[in-house]
């Protein structure tokens, strides 16, 4: 692997694609983007691609699933099999489980579900297309159409990955930092409350480098989160000036 | 209570925004106004919902743009009918619990031996109906025992988002008032996003129903009673 491995942080101290180690990629939001959803959005980082759809609270199917005092929370995170480069088979895989938990983790903590007892919230979270933090994009979008579907919550969560890429801690990481860099950590941060409620670490960070990355990546994560109230209030204002 | 105000009156709020500050000793705690769509953290009011803020003197709160009809007691609703059970209807009422009603409900000396419940009430007909009972353990029970309640079999069916019956009502029924002078139609709208018109001729209808999607589309616009108003008078003359 040491071998094909690319340089990722150039002579004059730039990333592959340009980027400074503290930039992010250009983010694009939009919201109400389906009509049979109570809610969805489309998140891009870079050339990262996600939709998001929220159904309900809705009557919970199978009865089995209520829950007496609170809502379920259903999240379904999926890589569309045409997302990668190479073709994905549709079935849900092993990490697709376990992203869907996560990020339903994360949501759990912002959700009110108290208020609709035995009733259903279902989070679709859709990769369009992928290039590297698929999952905390994908929050990101998750978190927008809960929004746009009216669900009581406390507050948004902005998702960001922070990555160590040839010693470099760098924020927003794309696929290849991913594949070639020594660590990934995606991050879920609600801005408004401060708390922290998804954090992943895949590979290897000193304490130091650990403290430097999460500042990092909350940092990060807080300009995702202006813009994301951004995109809320720029939705109605167009059709109250309309 | 005494509030330092961070929003005005129409403003758009998101989750998690700071609405205002209660300028007085002692910590609140964490508490939740679901009703009114804030919760309280350490004197400071969020918003739990994406809306407009609603700001009048020592009260706020927040009218959310999306929501689903969360059913109350003593609700109006028009619910269809869904599934028919030996002894009651089961009704769908545009929200997260299925609602009931009872057949001795509908029909006086009930018995299952000898009343068909699929000749009073079928699969795709429409009611308006009461909420008599309902709590976070119980799905909502429906009465249509009461002035004007019962089964639906004339006029037209409008449907809203449940958020916007408020803003269909309007500030002590004027805009209700407004549409009804104007259009001369009778018009009973349901807590949960249906409005029931009857009209005198079709075309009288077709205006009725422009006129409350007007109000569906863009609720939050300042005027907007007078907006209506004009576009009554355009479509129907003076």
């Amino acid at each position: 692997m040491s071998e094909s491995k690319p340089r990722l942080i150039r002579e004059d101290g730039l990333r592959v694609d340009g980027r400074k180690p503290e930039d992010l990629r250009p983010i694009r939001m939009e919201i109400e983007v389906l009509k049979n959803a109570n809610g969805s959005a489309l998140v891009e980082y870079g050339g990262t691609k996600v939709i998001a759809a929220v159904y309900g609270p809705r009557e919970a199917t199978p009865k089995a699933v209520q829950l007496p005092d609170r809502a379920v929370l259903r999240v379904r995170y999926h890589m569309a099999p045409f997302s990668t480069s190479e073709h994905k088979s549709p079935a849900p895989t092993r990490r697709e489980i376990e992203l869907s938990k996560v990020i339903r983790e994360a949501l759990e903590a912002v959700v009110f579900t108290d208020q609709f007892p035995r009733a259903s919230i279902d989070v679709f979270i859709e990769v369009l297309q992928a290039d590297g933090g698929t999952r905390t994009a994908g929050l990101t979008a998750a978190s927008l159409a809960l929004a746009d579907a009216g669900i009581p919550m406390r507050d948004l969560v902005a998702g960001v990955a922070v990555g160590k890429v040839d010693g470099v801690i760098v924020l927003d990481i794309n696929e290849l930092e991913d594949e070639f860099g020594e660590a990934d950590m995606p991050l879920g941060y609600a801005a408004g409350v401060g708390e922290i409620v998804l954090l992943q670490l895949n590979g290897v960070l000193t304490p130091e480098e650990f403290k430097k990355a999460v500042e990092l990546g909350r940092r990060g994560a807080e300009r995702i989160y202006a813009q994301m109230k951004e995109t809320l209030h720029k939705k109605y204002l167009a059709i109250l000036e309309s | 209570m005494k509030l330092k105000l961070y929003v005005a009156d129409r403003q758009i709020v998101r989750p998690g925004d700071t609405l205002a500050v209660i300028e007085e000793d002692g910590n609140q705690g964490f508490k939740r106004i679901p009703e009114k769509h804030i919760y309280l953290v350490d004197n400071n009011i969020c918003s739990d919902v994406f809306g407009v803020a609603s700001v009048s003197e020592n009260d706020i709160s927040v009218i959310p743009f999306n929501s689903v009809y969360y059913p109350r007691k003593e609700d109006v609703v028009i619910g269809i009918i869904e599934g028919i059970g030996v002894t009651s209807w089961e009704v769908d009422i545009r929200s997260p619990y299925k609602a009931y009603l009872n057949a001795s409900d509908a029909i006086e000396n009930f018995n299952p031996l000898y009343h068909d419940l699929k000749s009073y009430l079928d699969i795709g007909e429409m009611v308006l109906a009461k909420i008599v009972a309902f709590d976070r353990t119980r799905d909502p029970l429906l009465t249509i025992k009461g002035k004007g309640l019962g089964k639906i079999i004339e006029g037209i069916i409008i449907e809203v988002k449940p958020s916007r019956i408020p803003r269909i009502i309007g500030k002590k029924g004027s805009m209700f008032n407004l549409l009804t002078s104007k259009t001369n139609c009778e018009m009973t709208v349901a807590q949960n996003g249906f409005v029931w018109a009857k009209c005198p001729d079709e075309y009288r209808g077709e205006v009725l129903t422009q006129a409350i999607k007007l109000i569906d589309e863009k609720p939050h616009v300042r005027g907007l009673t007078e907006e209506i108003k004009q576009f009554l008078e355009k479509k129907l003359g003076g």
